[in-house]
């Protein structure tokens, strides 16, 4: 079959399981939502203090909950030997493995996208940072799920690969938020955020473009 | 292989086997060592003794003479790890596995010299240990970068397959560094306004530029002598029973 | 089905070593259509390792592999073999006839169809049971059923016996017997003995290729 059915085979299928294991879809979400609402507790509710860390306390919580979710990606396809027949598969492996990493982004970070303007309003952004913090959101989180790929590729033979996980992935996910927490920060002081969406544009198709080949021939090396 | 003329490719195959690398390596690193030494103390000397005291920061600037080497080095060490991932991934040479797992603690101790150089200096200048300049900060992730390579090395079992993944890291994580690098910059603009650097002097005296240069130079021999020493130990533990590891034990012995 | 075109597998002093530890060297053994490769040998001989070598899983530390002729990289091997491992590859989660289903979506449609190929391993009426809710030997034999309906001219099979009852064994040793009259080859790894006696076997005991 054509490598576009592959493909959509791919997402069909990693789509259909998250929904029969829905139970586990959400831990990530609730993640979210905790770690954001720890930071009030432990810094206070100052409505300013708050006020001027929820772009930040948003992102550091999405990075989190994102590399939190990444070990199910290729986990499972590992363990019952999927992973095997999609290596042997006439197809090329990037592409397939792009297949997998959107369906895990639609299945974890795309609720982010719906949960996140809710508790920016709980920390006051400012209602004018909204359609900036939606559209960081839909740049940055196939960001992270294109990056944590690679990571989670390197670590997924190790039994506790867990901690090296964030050791990899995280500094990796710095230029990310950077940019998207910033420009939020900037949307909310009323300045303009042309540049870093434009940035944040440009990491996403390059990421698009070039994760795919490390994450396959990591996989590759993880089989082994 | 094959743009790569076949003589060139021979020689390479040649030096990069393991017993010819070996007894290479036990060649060079005297010549090394006199070389380094023949740098480092007239470096030290001209930049702790002979050199004039900075007008503004007295003799505290003194320190750039470790700092700023180290943190060449620290950069210079991770993309010639990626070049060596490069060439392990696509020629499948082992002798490039072994010089870039050899370079990873190295680089990282670099990173680190240049982390507490630069917070030493910080306590005179700024008046604090810490702070959250672009280099500095740039400096700490890089670190983070060495140790993910060292922690993912020493933990896959099958040390083939954990080279395998440390070239694969190591070349994402030279493409990167610029990104880092170029974020953290705008990030410290964005959110401390636009400071002088310390280290954008737009001209350096030369009787300061001399023994900086002289330091960078010692530092670079310096990583050449424990990269051949620890690659040596590595080819040892990577094939303890081969032929050539037997002959040169019974030779020493 | 004399049409399938006579590919053959040649393997060329193999070389595989692990831990500083030669697993096993000088293996060559060639296989033609119709043949019946069995890997003998104690756990740990290698018996994995080279399935895996076959796979491309792994690379071995010296020695080629070629199909038709050719080195297997550069020849359609990859595209004309299929593995069942350990691990069955099937996801537990999903139905028998989603997961042939998506086996299909990554490959090329072989000699059966889905129901066909049901019936065959007599899985008939499972279609939408999920895969959890079956048995191992059922399991095992969804596994296999993948083979029927992929196009594939090379089996490699490790120890395709666990967890099956003698009616289960004979069912597989029909399947192979079939598939190796069909002009397939098949490469396997057992503890059991094979014991239909039409079947063309070579045996190949691993230990002794040291």
């Amino acid at each position: 079959m054509s490598l576009i059915q592959a493909f959509f085979a791919i997402v069909r299928r990693d789509l259909l399981l998250a929904f029969r294991r829905r139970a586990e879809m959400a831990n990530p979400l609730f993640f979210f939502v905790l770690v954001v609402t720890l930071f009030p507790l432990a810094v206070g509710a100052q409505p300013n203090l708050l006020q001027a860390m929820a772009p930040g306390v948003i992102w550091v919580s999405a990075l989190l909950a994102a590399l939190l979710s990444l070990d199910g990606l290729f986990r499972s396809d590992f363990d019952d030997g999927s992973l095997e027949q999609l290596l042997l598969s006439p197809h090329p492996l990037s592409v397939l493995v792009l297949g997998k990493i959107f369906a895990h982004w639609l299945v974890t970070g795309l609720p982010l996208l719906l949960v996140a303007p809710l508790l920016a309003l709980f920390l006051g952004l400012p209602g004018q940072a909204m359609p900036t913090l939606w559209v960081t959101l839909i740049l940055a989180t196939p960001l992270l799920s294109l990056i944590g790929a690679i990571g989670v590729a390197l670590t997924v033979g190790l039994r506790r690969g867990g901690m090296i996980l964030s050791l990899l992935v995280l500094p990796l996910y710095v230029p990310v938020l950077i940019f998207a927490s910033g420009a939020v920060d900037r949307a909310a002081s009323g300045l303009p955020v042309s540049a870093q969406i434009n940035i944040l544009l440009a990491m996403l198709l390059l990421a698009l473009v070039l994760t795919p080949l490390p994450t396959a021939a990591a996989l590759k090396m993880s089989v082994n | 292989m094959s743009f790569i003329p076949a003589p060139l490719s021979r020689f390479f195959h040649r030096t990069a086997s393991p017993p010819h690398f070996y007894a290479l390596a036990d060649k060079l690193v005297p010549w090394l060592t006199v070389l380094f030494l023949l740098l480092l103390i007239p470096g030290l000397y001209g930049g702790l003794v002979a050199a004039p005291a900075d007008y503004q920061q007295g003799d505290s600037y003194r320190i750039i003479y470790i700092h700023v080497p180290a943190a060449w080095m620290s950069l210079f060490i991770y993309v010639l790890m990626a070049v060596m991932g490069g060439i392990a991934l696509v020629w499948r040479m082992k002798l490039a596995e072994v010089m870039l797992i050899s370079s990873a603690p190295i680089g990282a101790g670099f990173t680190f010299v240049a982390l507490v150089t630069g917070s030493l200096w910080g306590k005179p200048m700024w008046g604090t240990w810490w702070v959250w300049d672009a280099r500095l900060t740039s400096e700490l992730i890089l670190l983070f970068l060495y140790l993910g390579v060292t922690s993912l090395y020493g933990a896959i079992e099958d040390k083939r397959s954990a080279a395998r993944a440390v070239s694969i890291l190591a070349l994402v994580g030279v493409v990167n560094i610029p990104i880092i690098h170029y974020s953290v910059e705008w990030w410290n603009t964005l959110h401390q306004g636009p400071t002088v650097s310390k280290m954008d002097k737009p001209s350096i005296h030369i009787s300061m530029l001399i023994p900086l240069l002289l330091m960078a130079g010692a530092f670079k021999l310096y990583y050449a002598i424990a990269v051949l020493q620890s690659a040596k130990l590595e080819l040892i533990k990577r094939e303890p029973s081969a032929q050539w590891v037997k002959s040169l034990l019974e030779n020493k012995a | 089905m004399e049409h399938l075109q006579p590919a053959m597998l040649e393997v060329a002093d193999l070389y595989c070593r692990r831990d500083d530890r030669s697993l096993f060297s000088g293996l060559s053994f060639g296989l033609r259509p119709g043949q019946v490769l069995l890997l003998e040998g104690s756990n740990g001989s290698g018996k994995t390792t080279l399935l895996r070598i076959l796979c491309g899983f792994r690379e071995a530390d010296g020695g080629e592999i070629y199909w038709s002729g050719r080195p297997a990289a550069e020849s359609s091997y990859f595209a004309d073999m299929a593995y069942v491992g350990h691990a069955d590859g099937t996801k537990k989660e999903l139905t028998v006839l989603e997961n042939l289903r998506f086996a299909l979506a990554l490959s090329q449609p072989g000699q059966y169809g889905i129901d066909q190929a049901l019936q065959k391993v007599q899985l008939s009426g499972y279609d939408d049971n999920p895969v959890q809710s079956l048995s191992a030997g059922q399991k095992r034999r969804l596994s296999l059923a993948r083979l029927l309906i992929t196009r594939n001219i090379l089996w490699i099979l490790d120890e395709p016996f666990t967890s099956l009852d003698k009616q289960g064994m004979e069912l597989i040793e029909t399947l192979m017997d079939d598939h190796a009259k069909n002009g397939g080859m098949v490469i396997l790894t057992s503890h059991h003995d094979l014991t239909f006696p039409h079947l063309s076997l070579q045996r190949i005991h691993l230990d002794s290729c040291l």
